[in-house]
């Protein structure tokens, strides 16, 4: 069974890797804003796998909710500001 | 046998995983990304509620339930700014 | 109690993950945005349930749980995916050349703009 958790947290692990080189690189805005909220939507699974619930609990509240819906807002809010092709 | 047939889900859902992760990581517009991480975040409620089957802890699901109430949000948030978009 | 129940929690898992394998198929190989939408939301939410019975036949003390996350998921995910395809559809995405009906256009011929299908990023 530890055997799974491990593949599992290293399956989330470089999959989260892939989504920050993605926020990094695109140049569009709300695909980076979306990809910086699935990085830390993984780190909250990884959360779980490491025997961690309230902390994944918080991560995913705080960092995937509250974080890129204040983001989209602003975005929506600012004229003219970064031109998503 | 049991734990045989779990072992053979995690393995599904790890690839259904990969399989929507390389649609975000390619998709061609914001519209298909979304789309890839809806698709992301159920398979990840599955994971966690096969974490919680290993693990045999009743409190792992509070977090798949806080996770599925979290993705509508963000999916009509995405899209309420993707509507405005001339 | 019994193995039966157990036997049937499992069989449950593998066929509710084959369908979430499913799902994450046809979101890699369909052509369009609004194919993706189709088949990315409703075979993972079908895949879901079925996981999600499973493991309440697996420990039948957390059915009252699970069950709560399988009536939240079915009242959300259609809602959230037509949303998206709205707004999809608004923002001037054109369906794929194979697609013959689309009804939204029919109602109102000027909500189309005049982007192609996709965008390079």
């Amino acid at each position: 069974m530890t055997l799974v958790t491990t593949v599992m947290g290293l399956l989330l692990a470089l999959a989260s890797v892939g989504a920050a080189v993605v926020a990094i690189r695109v140049r569009s805005l709300p695909v980076a804003i979306l990809a910086a909220g699935l990085v830390s939507l993984l780190a909250a699974v990884l959360f779980v796998l490491l025997a961690a619930p309230d902390v994944a609990m918080t991560e995913a509240a705080i960092g995937s909710g509250l974080t890129t819906f204040l983001f989209f807002f602003v975005l929506g809010r600012v004229r003219g500001g970064g031109d998503h092709d | 046998m049991v734990d045989a047939l779990i072992l053979v889900a995690a393995v599904l859902a790890g690839l259904a995983f990969l399989l929507a992760l390389l649609r975000f990581l390619l998709g061609p517009g914001p519209a298909d990304r979304v789309v890839a991480f809806d698709g992301l975040t159920i398979v990840s409620v599955t994971g966690i509620v096969l974490a919680a089957l290993f693990a045999d802890r009743v409190i792992y699901l509070d977090v798949a339930l806080v996770y599925a109430l979290l993705s509508f949000l963000g999916v009509i948030v995405v899209a309420r700014y993707l509507e405005r978009r001339p | 109690m019994g193995t039966l129940l157990d036997l049937l929690g499992g069989l449950l898992l593998v066929a509710g993950t084959t369908f979430l394998l499913l799902g994450g198929l046809g979101l890699v190989r369909m052509p369009d945005v609004y194919n993706r939408i189709q088949a990315g939301t409703k075979a993972t939410t079908l895949g879901t349930l079925l996981t999600l019975a499973g493991a309440a036949c697996l420990q039948p003390g957390w059915t009252i749980k699970l069950g709560l996350i399988g009536l939240f998921l079915l009242f959300t995910n259609p809602l959230s995916s037509q949303v998206l395809a709205r707004a999809a559809h608004r923002g001037g995405l054109h369906p794929a050349g194979v697609t013959k009906v689309d009804r939204l256009a029919e109602d109102n011929p000027r909500e189309l703009g005049p982007k192609e299908l996709g965008e390079p990023s």
